[in-house]
């Protein structure tokens, strides 16, 4: 059966199982949507700039564990997604973007909305292609979703060029792949895991560090059988979290630059450190000479270059996370005995004295402003029951969130991780809320962050994702004024929002609701009210502008040496020239 | 005890291990690493891509197809301490491109670079630029009145000599293709010396 490229890409997406595109559409794909528009399988959601698809398809992504789709077209559409495709390959995302390409005969004469796609997303895809001939079309599909979606996962670029979308060929999808350069190995090395589980029963101070590997291997049930045999805390990154249960008594919560001062602690003192499927990023390590002195370190991880990239590693298990750990259990099973509880008390004494010495705090007086840890913490304690799916953006509110919000399940937390990108918030939880139509999906955002994508509120209206979004609103770019207030003596070099928009009547003008939380004992009400409204919501939430984020490393500092709370000159400042009333900052925003 | 302490602490990447030893490998050492490649356009910008992106050094690169023509070989000179070096083998062995790489350090290697050398040669210089092209066994690989064209290979350092030696006669060009370099066969041990340890 022939068919013509644009039909042959539509089959291939069906056989690979792809519900929805996010898509953006333009003169070079034009056959491909007109194919698309003449079909009900797939739902076509379109976006109103590439890089929400390309978000969307994110969000899709990490909520489903399956690759997310879109589909832009030449020139800028490429370069708007380009954003987009480089979060998922820091955050090893499994995205496959389509992108059309000027006819054939014209690539390379600088044509009208032309770029030269693969060469633009060479540093920021796991791979890319550009199909010149209509017969090579469906196995390449086939390729790029498996490239996408094995190994250590990441975005690839599929290029078509018009006339390839506009010929014919007969149709045969490839039933399996084999590329001779690409073989992810997902079985560790036995001698190697039999060293690991040698450590582990030697250890007296052991600490486990999972990261987002963790998350897309699927291996949240082998990691909690490990830590309640061994009785190892557990200590998560950013992007790892939810992969075990936040409110366990082994969890530490978050380490690194904003995490807990238990996970910290426990991370410096430790004897040995087991990280699965966690690169021990700048964020984690700090100063990289004094990570970790007293630790043996046994690394888990499917890419081998993540292995002693950054770290000295003692044992490296090259393999998928969860094989290794089921590897690992099972031979922990036979040999650990004894009661680990006992074994492990010194250390958990230790750990609970650190846990009790600097817990998560804010203060909230009940007539003050708003503090934003206090708008997170209510959330999570009215919608823990409904097990969200939570976004955030970057900056403040995504560490707030990350460290008030203790997700119990993995593929719940939508965040962008290693590159931070502001922005990703928004239509990554609409990508999450179009694969699961039926559940609650919030997104956290910033006053600063939010702005970046919100012209999708048009595609959550029209394409009915009720997203709740709520906004912790302080005026700044929180995170960088932070920063400016301690380490630039307090100027405020553009961080400093000046006005921000009425997200309300912003809301409204979209067609959807907007509402307001200016008062303390307003905010349950109107989180409620959101959280009962059907369609997309903001809740607008203005927040103490000065609020800062603790603990916090300084960038390059030592892991054990956290900053805790403002410095005493700040401190004055705070209760001073920046004590702000509820009266003063509502009418500052309304004004 | 603080001092004992102190010491206790390992530290990560920060303090040679091993006194003197450590210092070697942290020395930036040059490699030869010899990446097989698929034969397909764009595989070049890739390698190409990954050494500039991650800020590693390429000295030389030569690449062509193999005895397979659905494959090329390609052969890059590098330099950098052990973890760089490991960094590089692994980041290359990630590109999905890349079906093999050998860091030819580890083993013996043979390896020959070609430099195309053209002299000026007034007429009393010829003949010295012949003596020279004898000396390194080179060939004059064209010829003009007024100049010559020496082709000449051989390991780094004999190419710098001729180079060296033909500089006062002028050169006018000079290029050169970069290493390309190949693992040396295991050699059997030599008859003799079996029998010199079995008189022992």
């Amino acid at each position: 059966m022939k068919l013509s490229g644009a039909e042959i890409f539509i089959e291939c997406l069906k056989r690979e199982g792809v519900k929805t595109v996010f898509a953006l559409p333009g003169g070079v794909v034009l056959k491909i949507f007109d194919m698309l528009h003449q079909q009900k399988d797939l739902e076509v959601i379109l976006t109103r700039h590439e890089q929400g698809a390309g978000h969307m398809a994110e969000g899709y992504a990490k909520a489903t564990g399956k690759a997310g789709v879109c589909l832009v077209t030449s020139g800028p559409g490429m370069t708007n997604v380009i954003t987009a495709l480089a979060d998922a390959y820091m955050d090893s995302v499994p995205v496959v973007c389509f992108s059309g390409q000027v006819p054939t005969h014209l690539i390379g004469n600088d044509a009208f909305q032309e770029a030269d796609n693969v060469g633009l997303s060479r540093p920021c895809t796991k791979y890319n292609f550009l199909v010149k001939d209509v017969n090579d079309l469906a196995a390449t599909i086939k390729e790029a979703f498996y490239i996408a979606t094995t190994g250590r996962p990441g975005p690839v670029l599929v290029d078509i060029p018009k006339d390839v979308s506009q010929n014919v060929a007969e149709f045969a999808y490839p039933n399996s792949v084999s590329i001779r350069g690409y073989n992810p190995t997902y079985d560790g090395n036995k001698w190697q895991i039999k060293q690991a589980a040698e450590a582990i029963a030697k250890a007296k101070k052991p600490i486990l560090y999972v990261g987002g590997g963790v998350v897309f291997s699927g291996a949240s049930q082998e990691l909690l059988d490990l830590a309640e045999m061994t009785q190892i805390p557990v200590d998560m990154t950013l992007m790892g979290l939810g992969v075990f249960p936040g409110e366990h008594p082994l969890s530490l919560g978050m380490l690194g630059m904003h995490g807990t001062y238990q996970a910290n602690m426990a991370m410096h003192y430790s004897d040995l450190v087991i990280a699965v499927g966690a690169r021990f990023d700048d964020r984690v390590t700090g100063k990289v000479s004094e990570f970790c002195p007293h630790a043996k370190i046994i690394h888990i991880d499917i890419d081998p270059t993540s292995i002693r990239k950054n770290i000295h590693v003692d044992v490296p298990i090259v393999g998928d996370c969860k094989t290794v750990l089921r590897e690992l259990n099972q031979i922990l099973r036979a040999t650990v005995n004894g009661d680990q509880k006992d074994l492990r008390k010194p250390w958990w004494d230790q750990i609970q004295q650190w846990r009790q010495a600097h817990p998560l705090t804010y203060q909230q007086e009940q007539d003050g402003p708003i503090k934003p840890q206090h708008v997170v913490k209510r959330l999570y304690e009215l919608t823990r029951d409904r097990d969200p799916i939570v976004s955030t953006d970057v900056g403040q509110h995504q560490m707030w969130a990350a460290q008030y919000f203790k997700l119990a399940q993995p593929n719940r937390w939508l965040t962008s991780g290693g590159l931070g990108t502001m922005g990703f918030g928004f239509p990554a939880a609409m990508g999450a809320q179009a694969a699961f139509r039926d559940r609650l999906v919030l997104c956290i955002a910033g006053d600063g962050s939010v702005q970046m994508n919100m012209q999708e509120m048009a595609t959550a209206v029209v394409s009915k994702l009720p997203v709740k979004i709520i906004i912790l609103n302080n005026g700044f770019h929180g995170m960088v004024r932070q920063w400016q207030d301690l380490f630039y003596n307090g100027r405020y070099a553009s961080s400093d929002l000046g006005t921000t928009p009425d997200f309300v009547k912003l809301a409204e003008a979209y067609g959807a609701v907007g509402l307001r939380a200016n008062k303390v004992a307003k905010l349950d009400e109107v989180l409620k009210q959101a959280l009962a409204t059907e369609g997309p919501v903001i809740v607008d939430v203005p927040t103490y502008p000065y609020e800062n984020c603790y603990p916090m490393i300084p960038a390059g500092g030592c892991n054990h040496e956290m900053i805790l709370e403002d410095p005493p000159e700040l401190k004055q400042k705070q209760a001073g020239e920046r004590k702000v009333t509820p009266e003063d900052k509502d009418t500052v925003l309304t004004a | 005890m603080k001092e004992k302490l102190r010491r206790k602490i390992k530290t990560r990447y920060s303090q040679p291990k091993l006194g003197a030893v450590s210092h070697q490998l942290k020395a930036r050492m040059e490699h030869i690493i010899s990446v097989t490649v698929e034969n397909k356009f764009g595989v070049l910008s890739r390698v190409a891509g990954l050494f500039s992106g991650r800020g590693f050094n390429i000295e030389s690169l030569s690449v062509a197809p193999t005895l397979d023509p659905s494959m090329s070989q390609m052969t890059i000179v590098t330099s950098g301490d052990e973890r760089i070096i490991e960094q590089i083998v692994k980041q290359l062995n990630k590109l999905i491109d890349v079906i093999k790489v050998v860091d030819l350090n580890e083993t013996e290697f043979v390896s020959r670079e070609t430099a195309i050398i053209k002299v000026h040669t007034k007429d009393a210089d010829r003949a010295e630029a012949l003596r020279i092209v004898d000396i390194f066994r080179a060939n004059v690989i064209d010829s003009t009145p007024s100049t010559y064209t020496i082709e000449v290979s051989g390991d780094p350092k004999k190419i710098e000599a001729i180079i060296n030696l033909l500089q006062p006669l002028g050169i006018k060009d000079l290029v050169r293709t970069g290493r390309v370099a190949v693992a040396r066969e295991p050699i059997r041990q030599a008859v003799t010396q079996t029998k010199k340890v079995a008189r022992e």
